[in-house]
């Protein structure tokens, strides 16, 4: 493989030769091109040299010592056995993981994720110091944590992240902080809302960026990139809707030719951003909304949960075209998102009830369609989302009314999960504190003994409760999550 | 970058003539630095790397010349000299640095002392996306009284951060005026009376910009902040009319539209487009989205503990420098004073570098500046003594301000006094006593400042 490299690099440096001739600056691409070459070469000879061990001693053993040359020889025989063993195509070592190819099976031992690992303390010291070296403040654990929940983290909104941050901040793009900021708030709550800030973000980050003599745009930019998404996480962890865009705009912004200038690429991939947000979402949500309407009929009652952006668009829609039905709108302590989701549809002018979840089973049976938003499919079919999601669809197969799930396929995620136990998000458990004719029963919860309070954000849906999902491809039944992960995937590559 | 900070360093001090009759405002000594040095402070340790310092020639000449003030900040500092008539207000300052404001700027007066944990200002700024954001803060009982015709109303809303109404009772005439537009969007409104501007703001860069243009505003505290509270609830076009108001205040910015202020951030269909999606609203009880759909927000913090001191009035002078050394990490004596062994000095106090403090004198809760001399059996209490001060023995000071270079004659009894800058008491003086327990500006007059 070495020796394609060398030929193929031959060609190369005849084409660098032919432009130094004709009286051309060499370019900032193939200076990098020619000193990736003559790297290769020097491995190539390497290469060749250990497999004559004598002929290499001789030739080193002229001006240093004999074991410095055995040592030398030794060396290069390890280094191209790994060569050989990685499948290495000759690149110089600066990419962070060699590629996989995707039919051969590789045993992969999959990192668990250092967010539900809390309480090892050799993974926080392995967090702490990427952070440091990223220079990027921790953010600490607050208060009692409940013991089966111990490994999460726990975040208090009175202790933002900004507090250890300098004030005008020089390590982190400014939209970033405000984006982390509205985050750890929650004033930009909701999975497609996270995203579409997150990418307008990024855009202004990509729109700001310069490229620093002697580095590729394509890898520094990336590598830009790592401490921001460290610092969104520190101010509340990932959802898998972000993590999936990321992935998205890292993979765009590799594949960017390194011949392009730095404004063509700059311009390439604000596009893509804007392709990404416009047929993932705003598009998505448009069709995801034309085959529910199908499912709406005339004299319908709708039970939705929480605030879901896509189920409001629905409901919206499906008024919009004339349908009749009437919305019960569910919610829960401590978020109480439900209000918004009413005023939205009643803004519109539909006629809704609102009630607490603990009367969920009370009210089914007037029902005769359960909508529910999703946070994330996961791989194995299970519906990850507001917690209280499972209880309603639970409730709703009890009493036999038809669940349909709506969800774009951009949050589709490789996750496998079958309890809400595992890897979860605990929000500030202050929110749960509440004032009742002036007297706060849980303001000193901190000095009870053996009082923990729990504030759950996500839940997780058996796909035996769900009797349809409602996605950009289609209507599909909830086992069908792996087969449009497996094709998006084979899309993708 | 994110923000500039800008140090409005050319005030006269109109509120305190004999002290800064001779020295500028600026250079005061508070605990035997100067003025500057504490809101410099707070800029530096909070991260700020350059700021840029709008003074007076004179002051600059003292930063840079005179070791007595020094400053010992590792900052850059962009000093840009104004003329000292003191026609040009606070917004008449900004606009002539104009074209140095880049971004955002963070907008800090001199006289600011204060330990205030900046970035809860910073961060209401940052994630409503505010136009502005200040800080205020609960007064002491030592600041003037209340019955002053001065007073600050200062409406805020339910959670007690975004700013709704502000006015000064010098500009009501018929009394407190809220515009039915207020009231709809906030039902619920809080005003407070008693409260400290703290004259910190951060401004957004469109601020300025406006300012550039519209020559008529002035100060920032008198006109910019109140026009920019009111320009909230005022409709989106110039070209309705304004049905509910009755205020004749404003009628020269009429015909300013919301427009002008609010310029839209880079893809601003996007943030909409996530504003949309979010399930976040900052009120609620009605039927309007987040922030009412108002595009121009201005946000206060109110500190309610820690100190947040405004150097503006001589009471206010001489409470700082009590509370000085709870900011000043050196220690209480400075090394290179000479202090002899026998003599009693209270916790609270400060002693200034190159002093000479002789036997059997006693120092309670005072500031002693830099190169000041003490004779023997002294007895110093509740006192701010500049620098180059000489006090000759067997003096007894009480509850005085003693400017810079002036020399106490032996046996003089003070209470209560202001001592202009360079003069003499004579010794075995009477007892020059005041009183009332406030420091009169007559009696400064006796002591003939020149």
């Amino acid at each position: 493989m070495a020796d394609s490299g060398v030929s193929g690099g031959a060609d190369k440096k005849d084409n660098i030769e032919r432009e130094k001739i004709e009286g051309k600056e060499l370019t900032k691409e193939e200076k990098q091109r020619l000193r990736k070459e003559k790297k290769q070469q020097k491995k190539g000879k390497e290469k060749k040299d250990a497999s004559l061990p004598q002929v290499s001693v001789a030739e080193t053993a002229a001006p240093a010592s004999q074991l410095k040359a055995e040592r030398r020889a030794r060396q290069e025989a390890e280094r191209t056995s790994k060569q050989s063993k990685k499948g290495d195509t000759g690149q110089p070592a600066t990419t962070s993981k060699p590629k996989i190819p995707p039919n051969e099976l590789q045993p992969v031992v999959k990192r668990l994720p250092e967010h539900i690992q809390v309480d090892d303390p050799d993974v926080l010291k392995k967090l702490a110091k990427k952070l440091e070296r990223q220079q990027i403040p921790r953010r600490l654990d607050y208060g009692y944590k409940v013991s089966l929940f111990s490994h999460l983290l726990q975040y208090s909104r009175k202790a933002p992240l900004t507090q250890q941050l300098s004030i005008p901040s020089a390590v982190i793009h400014p939209a970033i902080v405000r984006l982390g900021l509205q985050y750890s708030q929650g004033i930009v709550a909701g999975s497609n809302a996270r995203s579409i800030a997150l990418l307008h973000a990024f855009k202004q980050v990509i729109s700001d960026y310069t490229t620093p003599s002697n580095e590729e745009l394509s890898r520094d930019l990336v590598n830009k990139l790592k401490p921001y998404i460290s610092f969104l996480n520190q101010c509340r962890p990932l959802s898998a809707s972000m993590g999936n865009a990321i992935k998205y705009i890292k993979k765009e912004i590799s594949n960017i030719p390194s011949q392009f200038k730095e404004d063509d690429a700059k311009k390439k991939l604000l596009n893509c951003i804007e392709c990404f947000i416009e047929e993932k979402i705003v598009l998505a949500a448009k069709a995801i909304a034309k085959s529910s309407i199908e499912k709406i009929n005339d004299g319908d009652v709708i039970l939705v949960y929480g605030c879901s952006s896509l189920v409001n668009h629905i409901l919206c829609e499906a008024f919009e075209k004339g349908r009749k039905f009437r919305v019960i709108v569910v919610d829960s302590r401590p978020r109480l998102e439900g209000r918004e989701a009413l005023r939205r549809l009643v803004q519109k002018g539909i006629s809704c009830t609102y009630v607490l979840i603990s009367a969920v089973s009370y009210i089914l049976p007037e029902v005769s369609k359960v909508f529910l938003g999703a946070h994330a499919l996961l791989a194995n079919g299970y519906v990850m989302s507001r917690v209280g999601t499972s209880q309603i669809a639970l409730v709703a197969k009890a009493f036999n009314v038809p669940v349909l799930v709506c969800c774009e396929t951009y949050k589709f995620c490789e996750r496998v999960q079958t309890d809400s136990f595992v890897s979860n998000e605990l929000d500030d458990p202050d929110d749960l504190i509440v004032t009742r004719k002036g007297e706060t029963q849980l303001k000193d919860w901190q000095q009870v003994p053996r009082l923990g309070l729990l504030n759950l954000v996500y839940d997780v849906t058996p796909p035996d409760f769900v009797d349809l999902v409602i996605t950009d491809l289609g209507m599909i039944p909830c086992t069908s999550v792996p087969v449009v992960l497996r094709v998006k995937n084979v899309d993708l590559l | 970058m994110e923000l500039q900070a800008v140090l409005m360093a050319a005030g006269g001090g109109s509120r305190m003539t004999d002290l800064t009759y001779n020295t500028p405002k600026p250079m005061l000594p508070v605990g035997n630095k100067p003025l500057m040095w504490y809101p410099l402070n707070l800029l530096e340790r909070v991260g700020f790397e350059e700021v840029i310092v709008i003074t007076t020639r004179e002051v600059h000449k003292m930063m840079s010349t005179d070791p007595k003030t020094k400053l010992d900040i590792k900052m850059k500092l962009d000093v840009v000299c104004i003329q000292e008539d003191g026609d040009m207000g606070t917004a008449d300052a900004l606009r002539h640095i104009h074209q140095k404001v880049k971004t955002d700027i963070l907008v800090v007066s001199c006289d600011l002392i204060t330990d205030v944990a900046l970035h809860e200002v910073v961060d209401l700024f940052r994630a409503h996306n505010a136009t502005v954001a200040m800080l205020m803060s609960k007064a002491h009982e030592f600041t003037e009284t209340v019955n002053v015709p001065q007073r600050d109303f200062v409406g805020v809303d339910q959670s007690g951060k975004r700013l709704l109404f502000m006015a000064n009772e010098a500009d009501l005439e018929d009394g407190l005026i809220v515009r039915r537009s207020i009231i709809r969007k906030h039902p619920r409104m809080h005003i407070k009376t008693g409260l400290v501007d703290a004259h910190l703001y951060c401004l957004k860069k469109a601020v300025v910009d406006f300012l550039a243009e519209n020559k008529s505003i002035s100060s920032i505290r008198g006109e910019l902040v109140p026009f920019l509270v009111r320009k909230q609830f005022s409709k989106m076009t110039s070209g309705q009319k304004r049905m509910d108001d009755t205020e004749t205040v404003d009628q020269k910015n009429d015909g300013l539209t919301n427009d002008d202020l609010f310029f839209p951030s880079r893809d601003e269909a996007l943030l909409q487009l996530a504003q949309e999606r979010s399930c976040w609203n900052d009120h609620r009880g009605d039927m309007s989205e987040a922030y009412h759909g108002g595009k121009l927000r201005c946000y206060v913090h109110i500190m309610d503990q820690g100190l947040c001191y405004r150097v503006n009035t001589l009471s206010a002078y001489i409470e700082a420098n009590r509370m000085a050394p709870k900011f000043i990490e050196e220690p209480a004596v400075h090394p290179s004073a000479v202090i002899s062994e026998r003599f009693q000095m209270g916790s609270d106090s400060m002693i200034g570098a190159g002093c000479h403090v002789a036997d059997k004198t006693s120092i309670k809760r005072s500031t002693i500046g830099i190169s000041t001399t003490v004779k023997e059996k002294v007895k110093v209490t509740n006192s701010i003594i500049m620098h180059g001060v000489t006090i000759e023995e067997g003096c007894n000071i009480q509850g005085s301000v003693i400017c810079s270079n002036a020399v106490i004659g032996r046996g003089a009894d003070l209470k209560y006094c202001l001592v202009g800058n360079g003069q003499r008491i004579e010794p075995e003086g009477d007892t020059y006593s005041n009183t009332k327990k406030s420091i009169l500006l007559e009696v400064s007059v006796t002591f003939g400042l020149v």
